[in-house]
């Protein structure tokens, strides 16, 4: 019995030290060296154009004007997050849906058809399959490149500046592969968009 | 033939990695000098000589199960109040409150048991204090006490005629100081160079470029843009096979993973450890090749389902091409210029190959964290992640846990063997009885048990069914998963089954506990047994447990107990689904 009451305070001492160590002294540490070195980084990647908050570089936006340059397929959440004074904000999160359902199919269906329809000029062409998907964060702020460029012919006309132009600035804002075969060349929406609306350059 | 490259690379990657790093957790459990020594040997004394112990007690089994099992019930309770009372506490810009009782019951057990089941959204819902204090600690400490448990059977192999299996507090202690703890800050930082965040702020918001009107007419023009302690627990949730994302949606939100540097790391580190062990076993056991065996054994089964997964998710379904049966396709699912394939649920930086990889990487290591949404995948790629589960997380498996596991399973294989030809079966010169046989039944069926009672009783209930958003097999797949994931302390999760309910919560609790406790308690027991026991020596007559017959044999002997426990159930979901998708 005697044996037990010890282990019984040797193991409490040692909850407080492993707390201590790993829940406090390594989360500090951390937290000091990244504010110090990636401070920009470690706060949120914020775009941070004359003193206005544009967006974060991480997180995807919602486009669907013909202006902009369109992301993934978001599935809206404004229930969860409310400003000081009760606003709704905006964040979202994946479907979850199974691929290989008949309903999934005529969602599939809709979503291309509508996308055909705001790029008259790729009629002919399939739609690349991220412009139909949701991500896996529902916050994804890439497309691929064949997703970007099949909407460069539509805003440019909107915008009437040349398809070169708008080509240009999406190619500015890919990032290619990690060593040239890890990962997917991929484009920021969200800067391509503000880079046409000539707030980046 | 690109992707293929990608998949070899991330292979080589890790298996560069891992036999150093084997190496060096080898010598730290032995107590050996390592380049770290200067800075944690005084570390380590100054936490023996608070704890009152000396360095060099040992403990009988039952009192090495005894205290992993006070450790572990303490932290239970007090993680269990940090979550129930985290309104009251500090660290809490957003103001969150504490969850309901079950919800705090089942995160609790999830993260003692080194499970990470989230039936929460981490961001919406647990205050910075809880996913710092409570969280984050539990992913070292029972990371720690996977490792140390291995440790404890390691003993009982190569010692001989002696009660003792080392010092259960050592044992964490130096997993900490050594292992964990400098791999995370190493990891940790690297992230936030990165882009992952780290800072105590409160949630930002920013200007939406285009504003967003709801369906009841509300006009949206800020997104919200969450905040935290992120990468330091990202770190650990990786390397020590916990998985709990910092984000409700885990690796695959921006701020847990921004690029695909950071998905390297991250995904490399799920395996890492678990890979590493298998080549310290060789080590301390002082024969190399038997831990290069249960390598071997592991990397296969690993490598045959990256295969399946990742021809499954990149031919894709044909209801992702859209439009109707038969007729003109609307939809590219090609390579070019894309990653195409199935990527309903993955994000775009990452494709497939990178998506699949992490996929089969945190089902077989019982990590559970994810990157793309499995709930998701195609059915069969979903079917594979789901088996790797099912088999009892011994594919690597959890750290620690993933190789005692295996252990049992060899133990079983030799058993099986000896009675083939007819003689006693041993395992690395100690002789295997019934006693170790029955305790090695336990490691094996725990895992079985728990999913397949779980998920039977959980699908009579009508509030599961409710709970579900997709219909069909679909949905019962959902639960198997759920259910699978609990039972392979994995916590990944086919994330469109609503699980914060009180049924759910506490038998996915249960689930978790019987899955962890009962393996370790007879791993322990086994350790115990053998370390009694004199070595025999080597003659003609012992069956080699390191050659190519018997890796083949044990490879068989854990997919047909994963197959014999699970087909019934994975005919219903999955392959009914697969069946329904072609018809």
């Amino acid at each position: 019995m005697k044996s037990i009451k010890i282990l019984l305070k040797q193991t409490a001492t040692f909850i407080l030290i492993t707390t201590i160590v790993c829940g406090v002294i390594y989360p500090l540490a951390v937290t000091g060296i990244s504010q110090l070195f990636f401070k920009d980084k470690a706060n949120g990647s914020i775009i941070e154009v004359d003193g206005k908050q544009y967006g974060s570089k991480l997180l995807g936006q919602k486009f669907t004007g013909d202006r902009y340059l369109w992301g993934r397929v978001m599935y809206d959440n404004t229930g969860t997050y409310h400003d000081e004074e009760g606003n709704a904000l905006y964040y979202a999160g994946p479907s979850n849906l199974t691929p290989a359902s008949e309903d999934y199919r005529s969602l599939i269906t809709e979503r291309a058809e509508a996308i055909k329809a705001s790029n008259p000029a790729m009629i002919n062409q399939k739609v690349p399959v991220d412009l139909v998907t949701g991500s896996g964060s529902g916050l994804d702020p890439h497309i691929s490149v064949a997703a970007a460029m099949y909407q460069v012919d539509r805003i440019a006309k909107v915008r009437n500046i040349s398809t070169e132009q708008v080509e240009d600035i999406i190619n500015q804002y890919t990032t290619g592969k990690l060593l040239g075969v890890l990962g997917e060349k991929v484009v920021n929406v969200l800067e391509v968009n503000l880079a046409l609306d000539g707030i980046l350059n | 033939m690109e992707t293929v490259i990608q998949y070899s690379i991330y292979l080589i990657i890790l298996i560069a990695l891992a036999i150093p790093l084997g190496r060096y957790i080898g010598k730290v459990m032995n107590g050996e000098k390592v380049f770290l020594s200067r800075v944690g040997r005084p570390c380590e004394r100054l936490i023996y000589r608070l704890l009152h112990i000396e360095e060099s007690e040992e403990m009988t089994w039952k009192r090495y199960a005894l205290s992993a099992i006070l450790f572990s019930a303490l932290f239970l309770v007090t993680l269990f109040l940090i979550i129930l009372l985290q309104g009251i506490l500090p660290l809490n810009p957003e103001k969150i409150d504490g969850t309901s009782w079950h919800l705090a019951f089942n995160t609790a057990v999830s993260f003692i048991t080194n499970t990470n089941w989230q039936a929460y959204s981490s961001e919406a819902q647990l205050s910075y204090f809880t996913q710092m204090i409570g969280l984050t600690v539990q992913n070292f400490v029972s990371a720690a006490v996977g490792i140390s448990v291995l440790f404890a059977l390691i003993r009982g192999f190569v010692r001989t005629k002696t009660n003792g299996i080392g010092n259960f507090f050592v044992d964490v202690t130096r997993s900490l100081v050594y292992v964990l703890i400098p791999l995370s800050i190493v990891v940790s930082i690297g992230l936030v160079s990165q882009g992952v965040v780290q800072n105590f702020k409160s949630y930002d918001t920013v200007q939406l470029i285009e504003p967003i009107t709801t369906e009841d007419g509300t006009v949206v023009t800020e997104e919200v843009v969450p905040m935290g302690p992120a990468a330091s627990q990202i770190a650990i949730k990786q390397l020590g096979t916990n998985g709990g994302g910092f984000f409700g949606v885990n690796s695959a939100h921006p701020f847990e993973n921004p690029t695909i540097l950071a998905n390297l790391l991250e995904m490399i580190s799920i395996l890492l450890i678990p890979a590493a062990l298998c080549f310290t076993f060789g080590r301390n056991i002082k024969d190399s090749k038997q831990g290069r065996a249960i390598f071997i054994a592991m990397f296969t089964v690993l490598v045959i389902a990256l295969t399946s997964v990742a021809v499954s998710e990149q031919f894709a379904t044909p209801q992702l091409q859209g439009s109707e049966r038969n007729s003109e396709e609307l939809v590219d699912l090609s390579t070019d210029g894309q990653a195409g394939g199935n990527m309903e649920g993955k994000e775009a930086r990452f494709g497939i190959a990178s998506s699949v990889t992490w996929g089969v990487f945190t089902t077989a290591a019982s990590n559970g964290s994810v990157n793309s949404m499995h709930d998701s995948y195609t059915p069969l790629g979903g079917m594979v992640l789901m088996l790797l589960m099912m088999l009892g997380e011994v594919i690597f498996g959890g750290v620690g846990c993933g190789l005692y596991g295996m252990l049992g399973f060899a133990i079983l294989t030799v058993f099986i063997a000896g009675l083939m030809v007819g003689r006693t079966p041993e395992y690395l010169g100690k002789k295997i009885e019934p006693y170790e046989m029955k305790m090695a039944v336990f490691v094996c069926l725990a895992t079985p048990v728990a999913i397949l009672i779980g998920s039977g009783i959980a699908m009579v209930i009508p509030s599961v069914a409710d709970g579900l958003n997709n219909a069909g097999a679909h949905g019962f797949s959902e639960v198997l998963y759920a259910f699978a994931s609990a039972g392979g302390n994995n916590g990944s999760a086919f994330a469109g089954l609503g699980t914060d309910t009180p049924f759910l919560n506490i038998a996915i609790g249960l689930c978790m506990l019987l899955a962890r406790f009962v393996p370790m308690l007879a791993t322990l027991a086994i350790a115990g047994s053998l370390a009694k026991k004199k070595k025999i020596a080597t003659s003609a007559g012992t069956l080699s447990t390191s050659n190519g017959m018997f890796i083949a044999l044990l490879i068989f002997v854990v997919l047909l107990i994963g197959a014999l426990s699970f087909f019934p159930a994975v005919a219903l979901g999955p392959i009914a689904e697969h069946l329904q998708m072609i018809a």
